[in-house]
C-alpha cells in the first residue's frame, strides 16, 4: 500500500520506553527520506502507578511527504497495555464510565491498524485500567474496520532473550524493541538499516546492542511470518525539502542552539539566567551542558533572579537571555520593564503552557500573547517574536538575539509546549550562512562625555559597559533626562521618553521581512495565525484551497500587514486562546472584519476542525 | 588613587544630617584606597535612600528595581569576575523584598561587596517600620507599635553560611573605610552592615552607640589578631564564661584579665562570631556592640568556580565552535 503520509502513535506505560521507541522510529524514517513531525504526550505525573490510565505515555509521529503536523488521528497504534488501548480508543473521554469509541474523540482512524500486547490484557491489567468486562475490544466499541494485530509481546521478548542471561526486569524493558521491529516490518523498513541505526544509538553502551538487535530482528521476522491478511505500507519520501544535511530537533534544543549560534556570530558570551519551569527547562539543560561553547548558565534562586542575573550580564556586555513559561513571565515582568527603561539587550524566551496560574503545565496554549506585548507596568514596549515550528525555534532565537543586540531592547520570543517538546526536521546551517549580527557599540567621540541617553540616528542608544575606559555612567530604572541621561521628573521629558522608547521598537519593522501569503493567494479567504499553529493552518489552507498569512513577527508587525489583510474578503484568525491576536489586529487596523476560530483545550489544533469551521461557518 | 576621582558630578541629595552622606564619603575613600580604576568598578543598587548611592560615584553604576540589586550584581560579577562589584542596599531593599536574593548571593559566595545600610526604617516611602525595626516600634504603618520580631542581619548572613561580616557606624569614618577595604580584599560575598541614622524618620536609633560620650563604653571595634579591649580608658575586655551551664557566655572583665579573648576573624566555625555579633543586638546594653570585621573566612567564590568549570570543560572538549558542535549530531543528507 502506497501512502503519502501516515500517522503512528506509540502508547504505553510511562516505564515502557515509548518516547525512545517513537524517537527511534522517527529518526529512522527521516534517515530513509521522510519528512517527520513528532509530538510526545506524557503524563503530568513523574511515575504514576504502573498500568493505570494516569500513567499512559504517548508519542505520535507523522511521516511521509507534505508533513506539516504530527497528524490528527493515527493510522497505526502500538498499544503496550490495556490502559494505553483505552486512552487511544476513547481520547479525552478515557475516564468516563461506559464510554465507547467515537470517531471525533478517538486517537485513531476508523481503518487504523492496532498492534497490542495480549500479555498485558490479563484480568489484573484490565482491572487496573478500570475495564468493566473481560473483553476490552468489545467494551471499548472499537469498530470492525480497525485491524487488530494481537501479539504476545512480553512472551515473545522473553523467548528472544532467553539465552542472553539477562534479569527479568531488563528483559521486560526490551519489549519496546519487539514493537519497533513489528512497526519496521509494517512499513517495509529494511531491517539492516534499523539494526545499524540501533548500533549507532547504543555506541556508548555496547552491552545493550546485542539484546536490542535480537529483539528488534525477532519482532521484524514475527511480522513477516504473520499469518494475517495485513497490508504493509510504503510511505513516500519527501519531495518538498531542499537539499541539505538534516537532523531532527526538538524546539527547546533548537532555541538553545539559536542563542549559541548568535553569540558566536557576534563574538559575545552567551549568559542564561533561569529557573526550572515546565516546559521551558530543557533550554536551561541544553545550555548548561554547552560549557564547551563557553555558555554561562546561572540557575537562579527564583524567576525574578533568573531575569535579573541576565540583566546584570547584559549591563556588563554579554548576550543575555532568560528562559521561562507563563507564570515565570509574570514574575519577570517588572525586571523586563527595567531592561526596557535601561535600554539593555535581553532575550526572554516564554515557552507557553496552559494557564492561568499553575494551569496545565505540560500542555500547550497560545495564551501569553497579551502578556508578552503589554504585561508590564507603564507604557513599556518590547519586541515580540513567535517561532512556528520546532526547527525554526532556532531561527527565531537567533533573530531575537540579533534584534536585541542591534536595537538595545528586550525581545520576547514565544514558543510553546507543542514546539518545545515536538521535533521536526532541521536543515543544519553553517555559521557562515547566518545573517551578520552587529551589536550596538559606542562612538569614540563620546569618550569622556558618554551618557546612557545618547542615541544613533535610528533612535537606538549607544551601548557602553564596564571595562570601557572613559564611558563610566549610571544607568537607571527611573525616568531619565533625554539629553543628560540622569534622573528626571520633568513632564515634557517623560512624554518625550515614552515616545522615544516606542519609536525605537517601531523602527525594528524596517529590519524584518514582509509578511508572505502562503497557499492560494487568489482565494477570497485568508486564514491568519501566529506561532506554533503554522503547520496545522498550512495543512488546513491546502485542504480548503485558501490563503494563509502566518505571523512570526508580532511586535512590531511587518510593514505590509494592513495591505495584505485588506486584500481579502474573509479573514479568519485561528488561535489556541480566546482571541488575543484577533483583538490585537483589530486594535491596530480599524474597521477590519475578523472572524475567529479559537480552541481553549490546551491541545494543538486538529486540521479537520479548522477545515470544518471555515467551511461551515460561512 | 584619590577619593575625588570617585566623586560623580551629581549633587548629593540625601537629607541634611543623613548618615548616608558619611557612607558615601567613606566609599569614595575606600575605593581610592583599593585602587581599582573607575571603569572597572561597578556599583549596583535596588531602590531606597541608600540605593541612590551609584549616582554619586564616578564608576559604572546601575540603580535598578526594588530588592533585585543582589541578583543583578550576581549577574555582573559572575559574567565578569575581573570587575570590582559593589552592591548598595538598605534594610527594606535587602531584608524584605530582596531577602531571597540576599541569602542566595551569600550562600553562593559571589565575590560582591554588599553595603547594607541599616537605619531600621523605610525612609524613601516616608516612615514605615522595616524588618529590622525593634518589636513595638511605632511608625506610620504601625501606629500601635509593631507586633513583629525583627531580623538581625548577622543571623541571616551566618545562616546563609556567610564568609564575611562586618559592622560599622556612619559616624565612625576610619572603621567604615577599613571595613570596606577588607570587604574588597575578601574573596566572596562580603556583607558590611552600616548602622546609619535616618534624621527625619528614625532619628537617634543608634544613639546609644553613636553618641560621642557613650560610644567607647557601648561598642568595641574588633580587629583580627588583637585583644578584645574597649572602654573610654581601654580598661575593659571580653572573655568567655563557662560557669553558666552548657553554653558559654560573653562577659566583661578587666582589660588585664588573662581570659580576655583575641579576635580571630578567620575561624571557620561561626559560633563565637555569632556571639560577638549578637552582643547588644536585642537591646541589651550590658555588652558592647561589636564593630569592625567580625568574620572573614576563606572559601571559593561562585564567580570563580563558574568560570573555572567553563574553562576546564572547554579545554577538554573537541567541539569548540557552532559548526563543530552541529557536526556531532546524528545527521543525514537529503
Amino acid at each position: 500500500m502506497q501512502k503519502q503520509h501516515v500517522v503512528v502513535r506509540f502508547c504505553g506505560d510511562s516505564g515502557d520506553g515509548m518516547q525512545l521507541t517513537g524517537t527511534m522510529f522517527s529518526s529512522l524514517s527521516a534517515i530513509l527520506g521522510n519528512e517527520i513531525s513528532t509530538l510526545p504526550d506524557f503524563p503530568a505525573e513523574i511515575r504514576a502507578p504502573q498500568g493505570t490510565l494516569g500513567g499512559v505515555s504517548g508519542f505520535q509521529v507523522q511521516l511521509g511527504t507534505g508533513v506539516y503536523t504530527p497528524g490528527d488521528q493515527a493510522d497505526v497504534i502500538v498499544a503496550m497495555n490495556a490502559a494505553a488501548l483505552k486512552v487511544c480508543a476513547l481520547g479525552s473521554k478515557f475516564n468516563q464510565k461506559g464510554a465507547q469509541w467515537e470517531e471525533k474523540e478517538s486517537m485513531f482512524k476508523r481503518d487504523a491498524v492496532i498492534i497490542v500486547d495480549t500479555d498485558s490484557l490479563s484480568a489484573k491489567d484490565l482491572e487496573k485500567a478500570l475495564y468493566q468486562t473481560d473483553n476490552p475490544f468489545t467494551e471499548l466499541g472499537i469498530p470492525e474496520s480497525v485491524q487488530i494485530i494481537p501479539v504476545a509481546l512480553t512472551q515473545l521478548t522473553k523467548e528472544a532473550l532467553k539465552d542472553m542471561g539477562m534479569d527479568n526486569k531488563s528483559v521486560l524493558k526490551s519489549r519496546n524493541m519487539f514493537a519497533l521491529g513489528l512497526v519496521c516490518w509494517l512499513f517495509n523498513r529494511p531491517v539492516d538499516k534499523a539494526v545499524s541505526f540501533l548500533e549507532g544509538k547504543f555506541q556508548k553502551k555496547p552491552q545493550l546492542i546485542a539484546p536490542n538487535v535480537k529483539v528488534l530482528t525477532d519482532g521484524f521476522n514475527y511480522g513477516q511470518n504473520l499469518a494475517m491478511n495485513i497490508q504493509t505500507m510504503n510511505v513516500e519520501k519527501s519531495h518538498e525539502l531542499p537539499k541539505g544535511t538534516y537532523t531532527s530537533i526538538a524546539g527547546n534544543k533548537a532555541t538553545a542552539w539559536g542563542l549559541i549560534a548568535a553569540a558566536e556570530k557576534c563574538g559575545k558570551r552567551l549568559f542564561l539566567g533561569s529557573y526550572p519551569i515546565t516546559p521551558a527547562t530543557d533550554i536551561m539543560h541544553e545550555l548548561a551542558a554547552r560549557k564547551d561553547m563557553g555558555v554561562m548558565v546561572v540557575q537562579a534562586e527564583d524567576e525574578i533572579a533568573g531575569v535579573c542575573t541576565a540583566i546584570g550580564a547584559a549591563f556588563a556586555g554579554d548576550l543575555a537571555a532568560t528562559s521561562t513559561s507563563g507564570p515565570g513571565l509574570s514574575l519577570k515582568g517588572e525586571a523586563i520593564g527595567l531592561a526596557v527603561m535601561a535600554e539593555l539587550p535581553l532575550v526572554v524566551i516564554d515557552v507557553q503552557r496552559g494557564g492561568p496560574s499553575t494551569g496545565l503545565p505540560t500542555k500547550t496554549e497560545q495564551t501569553d500573547l497579551m502578556q508578552a506585548i503589554y504585561g508590564r507596568n507603564g507604557e513599556c514596549p518590547a519586541v515580540v517574536l513567535a517561532a512556528s515550528s520546532s526547527a525554526n525555534c532556532f531561527d527565531y532565537a537567533y533573530e531575537a538575539a540579533k534584534i536585541a543586540l542591534e536595537n538595545m531592547t528586550p525581545v520576547v520570543l514565544l514558543t510553546d509546549t507543542y514546539l518545545a517538546n515536538g521535533t521536526g526536521l532541521w536543515r543544519i546551517p553553517q555559521l557562515s550562512e547566518l545573517p551578520e549580527i552587529k551589536p550596538q557599540g559606542v562612538l569614540e567621540e563620546h569618550k569622556g562625555q558618554y551618557n546612557p541617553a545618547l542615541r544613533d540616528e535610528r533612535g537606538v542608544r549607544y551601548w557602553a559597559y564596564p571595562g570601557m575606559d572613559g564611558y563610566e555612567h549610571r544607568n537607571i530604572g527611573l525616568e531619565r533626562d533625554a539629553k543628560l541621561g540622569t534622573i528626571s521628573t520633568n513632564p515634557e521629558n517623560h512624554q518625550q521618553m515614552v515616545l522615544a522608547r516606542q519609536a525605537k521598537i517601531d523602527q525594528v519593522a524596517n529590519q524584518i521581512p514582509l509578511l508572505q501569503v502562503q497557499g492560494n493567494v487568489d482565494s477570497d479567504t485568508l486564514l491568519i495565525g501566529w506561532g506554533s499553529t503554522e503547520g496545522h493552518l498550512h495543512a488546513a489552507a491546502n485542504e480548503l484551497g485558501c490563503a494563509l498569512a502566518h505571523f512570526n513577527y508580532i511586535n512590531p508587525l511587518p510593514t505590509n500587514t494592513e495591505e495584505v489583510l485588506r486584500k481579502y474578503k474573509r479573514l479568519v484568525v485561528c488561535e489556541l486562546n480566546s482571541g488575543q491576536f484577533a483583538g490585537y489586529l483589530r486594535s491596530k487596523f480599524e474597521g477590519l472584519h475578523i472572524e475567529q476560530y479559537n480552541e481553549m483545550t490546551a491541545q494543538p489544533f486538529a486540521v479537520d476542525r479548522i477545515v470544518n469551521f471555515v467551511k461551515h461557518s460561512l | 588613587m584619590e577619593a575625588s576621582q570617585f566623586k560623580s558630578n551629581q549633587y548629593v541629595k540625601f537629607c541634611p544630617g543623613c548618615g548616608d552622606h558619611a557612607i558615601c564619603m567613606a566609599l569614595q575613600k575606600a575605593m581610592a584606597e583599593v585602587g581599582v580604576p573607575t571603569h572597572e568598578t561597578v556599583v549596583i543598587s535596588g531602590i531606597g535612600c541608600s540605593s541612590r548611592m551609584p549616582h554619586y560615584l564616578n564608576t559604572y553604576g546601575f540603580n535598578t528595581i526594588h530588592g533585585r540589586g543582589g541578583a543583578i550584581a550576581t549577574g555582573v560579577k559572575t559574567s565578569h569576575p575581573e570587575l570590582s562589584v559593589w552592591q548598595m542596599t538598605g534594610d527594606g531593599d535587602c531584608l524584605a523584598i530582596g531577602g531571597n536574593h540576599f541569602i542566595h548571593e551569600i550562600r553562593r559566595n559571589v565575590d560582591l561587596n554588599i553595603c547594607l545600610f541599616n537605619n531600621r526604617i523605610y525612609g524613601l516611602t516616608k516612615g514605615q517600620y522595616s524588618p529590622t525595626s525593634p518589636k513595638g516600634f511605632v511608625s506610620k504603618s504601625s501606629p500601635f507599635g509593631t507586633v513583629e520580631r525583627p531580623f538581625i542581619p548577622t543571623e541571616l548572613v551566618l545562616g546563609a553560611r556567610g564568609t564575611f561580616f562586618a559592622r560599622t557606624l556612619d559616624v565612625d569614618m576610619p572603621t567604615t573605610v577599613n571595613c570596606m577595604v577588607q570587604a574588597h580584599e575578601h574573596k566572596g560575598a562580603s556583607v558590611i552592615e552600616c548602622l546609619v541614622n535616618c534624621v527625619i524618620f528614625n532619628n537617634g536609633t543608634h544613639n546609644w552607640i553613636a553618641d560621642r560620650e557613650m560610644r567607647a563604653e557601648h561598642s568595641i571595634i574588633l580587629k583580627h589578631g588583637e585583644k578584645m579591649i574597649f572602654g573610654k580608658e581601654k580598661d575593659k575586655g571580653l572573655a568567655l564564661d563557662y560557669s553558666q551551664g552548657l553554653i558559654p557566655q560573653i562577659i566583661v572583665v578587666p582589660a588585664d584579665d588573662e581570659r580576655v579573648l583575641t579576635h580571630d576573624a578567620t575561624m571557620q566555625d561561626p559560633t563565637l562570631h555569632r556571639m560577638l555579633a549578637m552582643m547588644g543586638a536585642e537591646g541589651d546594653t550590658s555588652l558592647p556592640i561589636a564593630l569592625g570585621v567580625i568574620r572573614d573566612v576563606a572559601a571559593e567564590s561562585y564567580d570563580e568556580a563558574v568560570n573555572q568549570q567553563i574553562n576546564e570543560v572547554r579545554d577538554k572538549s573537541k567541539a569548540k565552535t557552532f559548526d563543530q558542535l552541529t557536526a556531532t549530531l546524528e545527521q543525514w543528507e537529503i
